[in-house]
């Protein structure tokens, strides 16, 4: 199972927050990867009927070899039989209900060996959420939803005032201190900011990013490609690449383990893990995507210094 | 005219429910229903009868009514009694108590003797180890019976599993790294066996004989929990909160359909993983299956948790040992939409809200949905509502709507809630029975079995006493009279059930129905109505002794 563990991302946020929308996009922006979008019901269509290919009882097949499966009470036994029911999935999208704390469902999914935590990524929705925040029912839930997220995805900006838009940004940032805020409109974010930059293929950076979905999209991300020093230290270097102000939406690379391996960094906003690589995996560029004018390449570079055992490493 | 026969029962007293005749020494049963009740000569007026003594010294009530329980708890008893409260079987055999986890290991170690294969799972249930002091279970305890093979125990709550090395192996969990709330860690960095919460439960239930499938359409366990109605004087009893797949759903059929079946059994489908609009139109259909001893076509829906597991919602000020607030099941979008659609079908709705917020969103619901339907009956109901005040019970009164409460937890963890979850105020008025009756709010009192366990006699004790396991009583402000209480475990459950017209009292033209008592609940004195004596049931006119069952 080492090195082979199945990455999955947890979409939260309350009802109407475009969770949805969000994983139709990222079923769209497959491109070959096969993912297992694990949804609490199939009560209101979960997929867009183009992309459904067939349906069997609780599974939807997907086309492009993805695959859409209801959980209702019963996520942990979903996860622990869909290893051997669909060997071919690469990647799982877990769809939170509205309800739901995400932080509680990602913390459950730690249980399971074969998967590790890719992202947690809350849904917001830019004219409600903070309204929401103050329900006398609903209100804490929101707040402990917004605080598990690694990326918050600040959904329908296209329904408020750029006064309005930054205003609850900034509410967030101070609710969520750790999270990533990522504006959208239609749950048009970077697919690869969630499902993944593809492996051993150098990102071309342009091309990549203007398949978005958002027409801008292009203009709203930059990737960077960097060198690692050879004798890198993964597990210094999450850390610093996760932490606030260097901008990192998204980073991965691979490089040498302190054994005789190849181990895989991966982060989402605040969130690192490093894991082996699959056998036979060679070294990488260290690759990173983050908003325009937000990713900071020097900071990048001073973490990459930083951690290559050559340096003195501030304690 | 029926040329059916007609047999009369004589009694010693007959409690009816009914207050125009609210005692009588006979009663005459034909076709399985009651042809009258009153004096002998009232009854002989019917034509040619037999005149039965059978229960010539006994007590006849109307058949008990359990407004919450689940069929589970037949289904429990496949596995072993290891609870800290001496518990009746579905044999009639009581189970004492375990007074200790060295009574639990040694209950288990009898057990595992009798084990043919060594990799066979032990499995057991009932245990609560808050009665041991401070000194938690441990897999080592449960290693000294076993390394072999799984062995599993599921808490009295239902909420935590204890398990032993080899069930966390097989689990893969017998490693260190793991970082989860529902698993307790001991000084080596490894669980010590203690998993809390269903997402850990999961992952050893299937290695422990806990698996859901086994669990699901069990029909031995539901033949076990129709002896366990009988001998508790139950003769129509709910299984509230099922997924009733077509399988379940025949096999509840058949067994129910049986000739000896004895009880009428009420089962609600589980909101879950539905629209509203499914779940309604799934309830509508599911009616259409319905028998006289197969009642469908009911919803359950769940607001929130359970107070013992901080998972309930309260309003402020919240927990008393300052652990965050629960967690919602559904929002309130859901179950508002839920409601009108339901009020406009026609279709009962049995909502579970532990916590006074869970309560409020649910009235808050039901307002807005009845002002679109204006029901005039729809008898929604709230389940456990274990924390309304007496402001909520004026406005369930209001709406229509009735309680079932659950005085069960004052004796099982009424002294948790008073020092721990929700402290000495609240606690002394959780399960406002009293404060129920006296806003005119429609009200039944239950067991929750496997919860605690069926039986209507000790649920009404917990409502007219309100004694915890330790002895302290938890407000005698919220107490109701023994005849209240009687009333509230047979009319009071059939009215939330839509079932009065049929059943709860022992009147002209009802089921003949009846729990058949060896001691008079109204003369024992009121704490000792637990212990009043059950002979047996009469179910649709057909005689069940407890004996027998």
């Amino acid at each position: 199972m080492k090195g082979n563990v199945l990455p999955v991302t947890v979409v939260g946020g309350y009802l109407g927050t475009g969770k949805t929308t969000l994983v139709n996009n990222l079923l769209r922006a497959a491109a070959g990867r096969r993912i297992a979008v694990l949804v609490n019901d199939f009560g209101t269509t979960p997929i867009d009927r183009d992309l459904i290919v067939a349906t069997d009882g609780d599974t939807l097949e997907i086309s492009g070899g993805c695959v859409c499966c209801s959980y209702g009470s019963d996520l942990m036994e979903r996860l622990m039989t869909l290893p051997t029911q669909r060997p071919d999935v690469e990647r799982v999208v877990l769809e939170a209900s509205g309800v739901a704390l995400p932080g509680m469902v990602a913390n459950a999914v730690t249980l399971l060996e074969p998967y590790r935590i890719d992202a947690v990524v809350v849904m917001a929705d830019a004219e409600t959420v903070q309204a929401q925040a103050d329900d006398a029912y609903l209100g804490d839930t929101i707040l402990r939803q917004l605080t598990a997220a690694d990326l918050i995805v600040l959904n329908r900006c296209d329904l408020v005032n750029d006064t309005a838009r930054e205003r609850t940004i900034d509410w967030l940032a101070h609710q969520a201190p750790n999270a990533r805020i990522l504006p959208a409109t239609h749950a048009r974010i970077a697919p690869e900011l969630l499902i993944g930059l593809r492996d051993g293929s150098t990102p071309r950076t342009h091309a990549t990013l203007q398949a978005l979905g958002a027409p801008d999209a292009a203009s709203l991300y930059d990737a960077l490609e960097l060198d690692m020093p050879p004798d890198i230290d993964l597990r210094q270097l999450g850390p610093l690449l996760a932490a606030p102000g260097t901008g990192v939406l998204r980073a991965k690379g691979m490089a040498r383990d302190a054994g005789s391996g190849v181990a895989a960094l991966h982060v989402v906003g605040r969130r690192f893990s490093v894991d082996p690589a699959p056998p036979g995996t060679m070294p990488t560029k260290l690759v990173a995507i983050g908003l325009r004018n937000n990713l900071d390449r020097n900071a990048i570079n001073d973490a990459l210094r930083k951690t290559s055992s050559k340096q003195e490493i501030p304690c | 005219m029926s040329t059916n026969k007609i047999t009369i029962f004589r009694a010693r007293r007959i409690l009816t429910m009914n207050p125009a005749r609210p005692e009588a020494t006979h009663v005459a049963v034909r076709d399985g229903r009651i042809l009258g009740v009153g004096a002998l000569e009232e009854l002989q007026g019917w034509g040619a009868h037999t005149l039965d003594d059978s229960f010539a010294d006994k007590v006849l009530m109307p058949g008990f009514v359990e407004g919450h329980s689940h069929a589970a708890e037949g289904t429990f008893w496949r596995y072993i009694y290891l609870g800290r409260f001496d518990r009746m079987d579905p044999d009639g055999k009581i189970w004492p108590g375990a007074t200790s986890i060295d009574e639990v290991v040694a209950r288990l170690q009898e057990e595992e003797r009798k084990l043919a294969s060594v990799d066979e799972p032990l499995s057991g249930w009932g245990l609560d180890p808050i009665y041991y002091g401070d000194r938690r279970v441990v897999r080592a305890d449960f290693d000294r019976i076993s390394t072999k093979r799984p062995i599993g125990v599921m808490h009295a709550s239902g909420h935590i599993f204890n398990v032993n090395s080899r069930a966390l192996e097989l689990a893969g969990l017998l490693r260190t790294g793991i970082n989860h709330p529902g698993v307790t860690l001991g000084d080596d960095g490894l669980p010590t066996g203690e998993l809390k919460g269903p997402e850990a439960m999961t992952l050893v239930g299937k290695h422990i004989g806990f698996d859901r499938e086994a669990l699901a359409n069990d029909e031995p366990g539901l033949r076990r929990f129709a002896r366990l109605c009988v001998r508790q004087g139950v003769t129509t009893a709910t299984d509230l909160a099922n997924l009733l797949p077509d399988d379940a759903v025949q096999m509840m059929q058949r067994v129910t359909g049986e000739a000896q079946f004895p009880v009428r059994i009420v089962s609600f489908r589980r909101f879950q993983a539905l629209t509203p609009e499914q779940a309604v139109e799934i309830a509508v259909k599911l009616k259409e299956q319905a028998t006289d001893r197969l009642r469908l076509g009911a919803i359950k829906l769940f607001l929130d948790g359970s107070i013992q597991g901080f998972s309930a919602r309260l309003r402020w000020p919240g927990y008393y040992n300052g652990a965050p607030n629960g967690l919602w099941y559904t929002p309130p979008e859901t179950v508002a939409q839920l409601y009108r659609l339901a009020l406009q079908k026609n279709v009962l709705v049995h909502s579970h809200t532990n916590g006074d917020q869970a309560t409020e969103m649910a009235l808050d619901c039901l307002e807005g949905a009845l002002l679109d339907h204006p029901a005039r009956d729809h008898r929604f109901t709230l389940q456990h509502c274990q924390l309304a005040d007496a402001a909520q019970f004026r406005r369930m009164s209001r709406l229509g709507m009735c309680a079932n409460l659950f005085p069960n937890h004052h004796f099982y963890w009424g002294d948790q809630h008073y020092e721990t979850t929700v402290g000495p105020e609240r606690a002394t008025r959780m399960n406002a029975c009293a404060t129920a009756l006296a806003s005119g709010v429609p009200l039944a009192i239950h067991s929750d079995a496997p919860v605690t366990p069926l039986g209507p006699l000790f649920t009404a004790w917990g409502a007219v006493n309100r004694l915890t396991a330790s002895g302290r009583v938890l407000g005698t402000g919220e107490r109701i009279s023994v005849a209240d209480a009687l009333r509230t475990i047979t009319l009071g459950a059939a009215w939330t059930l839509k079932l009065d017209g049929e059943l709860g009292s022992i009147e002209v033209g009802k089921r003949a129905d009846f729990a058949v008592l060896e001691d008079d609940p109204l003369e024992v004195a009121p704490e000792k109505l637990k212990d009043v004596r059950i002979w047996g049931t009469v179910q649709a006119g057909r005689l069940f002794p407890a004996a027998g069952a």
